[in-house]
């Protein structure tokens, strides 16, 4: 059985080439595919806004950088869309150094879409570093650790900060992030002050994070990609303007691909003979 | 004169993309050449951003133009961590390097201080209450969640039972600590499948911008405009 | 005197913050939160230090004439570059800094990860066996998270036939089930064995029991 020698031993970047193709394919053409029912932990999140009172705060930490945009870029665009169209009063800050630009970028976008007012419905408050004591420090002011909004304007001055002084004046906080920053918010915001917690995430945290979700630790969660696709169905956007929606056909393409080629390897693995070999030496 | 900057900057991201991927065909002078422009970049972006974020609202500001963060007068208690920090500058001179030995033990101090309580409160006392799961079917819950919840139950003793090292995994014991293997191969496995996942998305971003952002308006539509037109 | 005083300050400091967190004070948390800022202000120092070690590995290419010592340069005349326009003209939205880091950063280092997905691919087609009960269970729950994720693929697989429907309908569930029960049950253990462990970790660094953070010197124990 030669033919299975040679798959084992196929140069990988004709697999390089079958996860390019199985990518580009379906954005080029445009194909769409079903994605199925929402994840419940996603549905969590939008509920919980849902219930929420027009004139409400929702804090958001946009602890992301670049190399992990295209899972939380979508989802935080769907969520801030979701809080404003809500008349929501949307505060950001940011815990990771890269993520405040992406942050500012994102509210002002959105923002500008729905006519929103820059320091009256939202404000990014900026990055401050120091992680879990800039957490622990909004629990007792939150004008103590941001005296200004990132663009310098004092946050006294701004509508949108009337009546926030800590958590107690938040209704929910949402973490958008690419590491460990949820736990730190959980450990220092949610325990300790009692602030109410939800975080979109990368998919590579998630199974990290499921105990917290069933514990009630976090009221919701959204994973990855798919997550921000889930949450753009429920706000109701059409496929075609939904970034998190578009990118869905690639991604089941590449998942399958990738399940059909750990399939065929186990095949070639096991009739080549390859395992008796390996067991001996 | 914006857009055209823009316009630059789309060709310069495109170029930037495609020297990362060339790498997948081989190691080459212009994967080298983009790798090492980001290492420079990043780091320079992490100096910026802590100079104008920290830097200047904590310590400069409260010690010299403290009208800029609502202080009355200057807050001179930030000389401390200042010297604190500047302490950590004396590794630099193998004598006094001991002297950096003072703000590291000020940080740990503070940190470890903040994770006995944090520990206790977040993930000992949560986590032990949230595993106390009804198991037997009735009103409460269905059969199938009783049967899941003691599924979790067990699992989570299990795996307890495999990290217990001070005790020889034989007997009933070395058959838990089996089951726990069983569960933290699920779980790898579960973790595996998301790790997929979130490659996968990064890539589909890259792609998509290549092709919306680039390739379609500013390859494809030039080309077809000059042919077309 | 030099091991002395750290321990003493790393005794203090932790002592302060653990008890604060417990007993609630007006005054203890104006304190608090001042040495709380102390921590940031260090922080930022810190960073010098990393960039410092980062800067001399290229230098020392450099001067060398170590092989590839040319990208060393391009490393290091890039770090100047930014932190001078940065520094010295703003970072605001439009300025020179913040086109490079829109779109010579983000680009660079999106693209970066985005090279996982082809390693990754590439890596269980090779090495991902069902060699064993362990490793079966691995790649049987690594298969229905990947494809309870991406319901549409079944569909592609099966076509819009009994199965095909089915599975499109019941993968989510057993993939959720499966994050939601076993694997929690898996991290919960994990959980608890690292929690205990940080405490005690904690403990024994305020106690200056453990001390190999403060380095060389007879720190160590």
């Amino acid at each position: 059985m030669r033919i299975w020698g040679w798959l084992l031993d196929l140069d990988r970047r004709w697999i390089f080439l079958g996860i390019a193709l199985a990518v580009v394919i379906p954005i080029v053409t445009k194909y769409t595919l079903p994605q199925g029912k929402p994840a419940p932990p996603t549905v969590a999140v939008y509920n919980y806004i849902e219930a929420l009172k027009p004139g409400e705060v929702v804090m958001i930490a946009f602890d992301y950088s670049p190399s992990s945009m295209p899972e939380l870029h979508p989802q935080a665009l769907a969520v801030v869309r979701h809080l404003l169209q809500h008349k929501l009063r949307v505060v950001s800050v940011s815990l990771n150094i890269q993520g405040t630009s992406l942050g500012r970028d994102l509210l002002s976008q959105v923002g500008g879409e729905l006519g929103a007012v820059d320091g009256v419905d939202y404000v990014h408050l900026g990055f401050k570093p120091g992680g879990s004591q800039v957490i622990l420090g909004m629990g007792e002011s939150i004008a103590q650790v941001y005296p200004t909004a990132a663009d310098g304007r004092p946050i006294a001055d701004l509508p949108v900060m009337e009546g926030v002084k800590t958590y107690d004046d938040v209704s929910l906080l949402i973490d958008f992030a690419a590491g460990n920053l949820p736990f730190a918010w959980i450990a220092f915001a949610g325990e300790r002050y009692n602030q109410k917690i939800a975080a979109g995430i990368t998919a590579v945290m998630a199974t990290d994070l499921y105990p917290y979700l069933q514990s009630g630790q976090l009221v919701g969660l959204i994973n990855g990609l798919k997550g921000a696709a889930d949450y753009e169905a429920l706000l109701g956007i059409e496929p075609s303007e939904a970034p998190g929606m578009l990118g869905m056909s690639s991604q089941s393409i590449a998942h399958l691909l990738i399940v059909v080629l750990v399939i065929a390897g186990n095949i070639a693995y096991f009739a080549s003979g390859r395992h008796r070999r390996r067991g001996r030496s | 004169m914006g857009v055209s900057i823009e316009i630059i900057g789309v060709w310069v991201a495109a170029l930037m993309t495609l020297a990362i991927f060339s790498f997948l065909y081989a190691d080459n002078p212009v994967y080298k050449l983009a790798e090492h422009l980001f290492v420079g970049i990043s780091a320079g972006y992490g100096v910026v951003i802590t100079w104008h974020e920290a830097v200047i609202p904590l310590l400069i500001d409260p010690l010299f133009r403290p009208e800029n963060v609502d202080l009355a007068e200057p807050n001179y208690l930030v000389i401390i961590p200042g010297l604190l920090g500047l302490m950590m500058f004396s590794r630099f001179i193998p004598r006094y390097d001991w002297l950096s030995r003072w703000p590291i033990a000020f940080v740990m101090g503070l940190y470890s201080g903040l994770a006995i309580p944090a520990s206790v409160q977040t993930y000992l006392l949560p986590q032990l209450h949230a595993t106390m799961l009804p198991i037997w079917p009735g009103v409460e819950v269905d059969a199938w969640t009783a049967l899941s919840n003691f599924l979790l139950v067990v699992g989570v003793l299990c795996t307890l039972a495999y990290f217990y090292f001070s005790r020889e995994h034989a007997g009933a014991f070395g058959v838990a600590s089996k089951i726990g293997i069983f569960f933290l191969m699920v779980a790898f496995g579960a973790s595996f499948g998301n790790t997929v996942m979130a490659r996968v998305s990064l890539l589909i971003g890259r792609v998509q911008f290549l092709y919306d952002d680039w390739w379609l308006p500013l390859v494809a539509a030039p080309i077809s405009r000059w042919f077309g037109g | 005197m030099r091991l002395q005083i750290p321990l003493l300050i790393t005794f203090l400091a932790g002592v302060f913050m653990a008890v604060q967190f417990f007993v609630p004070h007006d005054l203890g948390v104006t304190a608090y939160t001042e040495l709380l800022n102390w921590g940031r202000i260090i922080g930022a120092f810190a960073l010098v230090l990393g960039i410092h070690s980062l800067l001399r590995t290229h230098l020392e290419k450099i001067r060398r004439r170590r092989h590839d010592w040319p990208y060393s340069m391009v490393a290091i005349v890039s770090f100047v570059f930014m932190v001078v326009i940065g520094i010295g003209f703003g970072s605001d939205p439009g300025s020179a800094f913040d086109w490079l880091f829109n779109y010579v950063q983000v680009p660079l280092d999106a693209t970066m990860f985005a090279l996982l997905a082809f390693f990754i691919a590439s890596a269980a087609f090779r090495t991902f066996r069902a060699r064993s009960t362990e490793a079966t269970l691995l790649l049987v729950a690594a298969i229905v998270v990947m494809l309870g994720r991406v319901p549409g693929s079944l569909l592609v697989l099966f076509g819009q036939t009994g199965v095909g429907e089915w599975l499109h309908s019941t993968m989510p569930d057993v993939s959720e089930w499966i994050m939601n029960f076993p694997s929690v049950a898996a991290k919960r253990g994990i959980i608890f064995g690292v929690a205990l462990g940080s405490i005690a970790t904690a403990l024994r660094i305020m106690l200056g029991i453990e001390r190999s953070h403060l380095g060389g010197g007879g720190g160590g124990e």
